[in-house]
């Protein structure tokens, strides 16, 4: 991204943040559930970015593979942080969304089960590119294409296997108040995240300056 | 002899008999003999969700300013390096 985009992009970003929490306190309750469904509005959005990075990461990663282009890696790795984070997001505010709604923090059912070996997966692969050593790069690529050919395992998973999960089909079938408001904080998280991968590509690019000055160094 | 078998046999017939009342526990409270529906839970017994509600979202928040400052550190550090070797690289005339 270019800078001249990044200034009205972050202000624009934490506008929306600013205003989600009264855009979600407006919105109708659930009929079942009440006040805490209200924990919807950033527990898919979590989700939604969780999935975007990864098939970032995972796409990316298969450029790298293919054509051993050194940026097409850059992008990948720093998506790939970014999907841990918005997984861990999803994987706390779940449970206690899921404490009122179910009776229990955690179920071992499909869809659960399942994204959290998808949150392991890309906490392989930043364990591998910090500890794996020479090689790390492709290996933690392998990785990602791995988790990224799981994420629609993940996201089919209530509909195809019994679980407590809500199916698929609630957020097409969304009244309109819970509509407007869903979409606008699935809008406000996917800026956020190009933000941070903005931010987060930089590192990586500033990391890779780094180490070319080292070995220029070298005698 | 007889006399004593019979002393023993009444002894051990109340023993016996005696059991069920020895092994009877004070009530614990629990619905154990049957179970009363009600309509609703009293306020003591219901799980609060405003509290799970604010825990995710301060959560997320937290998470977000952690990360955005831990970005800025690592960025501010490599950066801080790059400028350090790229004023060494220049006055040893590179």
């Amino acid at each position: 991204m270019k800078g001249q985009y990044f200034l009205p992009l972050f202000a624009l970003t934490t506008a929306m943040f600013a205003a989600a929490p009264f855009v979600i306190a407006n919105a109708p309750y659930e009929s079942t559930m009440l006040l805490v469904q209200k924990i919807f509005y950033f527990h898919v959005p979590s989700w939604f970015v969780m999935f975007s990075a990864i098939f970032i990461s995972g796409i990316y990663s298969v450029i790298y593979l293919v054509k051993g282009d050194r940026k097409a890696d850059q992008i990948a790795a720093a998506a790939a942080e970014i999907a841990v984070i918005f997984g861990v997001m999803g994987l706390v505010t779940g449970p206690l969304w899921g404490r009122k709604a179910w009776g229990v923090w955690w179920q071992w059912d499909a869809k659960l089960t399942m994204a959290l070996l998808l949150e392991m997966i890309f906490l392989g692969y930043q364990l591998v590119r910090r500890y794996g050593g020479p090689g790390s790069d492709k290996m933690s690529a392998a990785l990602a294409v791995f988790g990224m050919v799981n994420v629609p395992f993940v996201y089919w998973s209530v509909n195809i296997w019994r679980t407590v999960h809500p199916k698929t089909s609630v957020v097409p079938t969304l009244g309109p108040g819970m509509f407007g408001a869903f979409w606008f904080s699935v809008l406000s998280f996917m800026l956020l995240f190009s933000l941070l991968l903005t931010l987060r590509l930089r590192l990586e690019r500033q990391r890779a300056v780094l180490d070319e000055l080292y070995l220029a160094e070298e005698p | 002899m007889t006399m004593l078998k019979q002393t023993i046999t009444i002894f051990v017939s109340i023993f016996l008999l005696a059991m069920p009342l020895l092994a009877m526990q004070p009530p614990t409270g629990a619905a154990q003999e049957g179970f009363v529906p009600i309509d609703q839970l009293p306020p003591s017994e219901q799980l609060p969700a405003a509290p799970l509600l604010i825990t995710a979202y301060a959560f997320v928040w937290v998470l977000l300013m952690v990360y955005l400052w831990s970005i800025a550190k690592r960025l501010g550090k490599v950066e801080t390096e790059i400028q350090s070797l790229q004023r060494r690289s220049a006055g040893s005339g590179r």
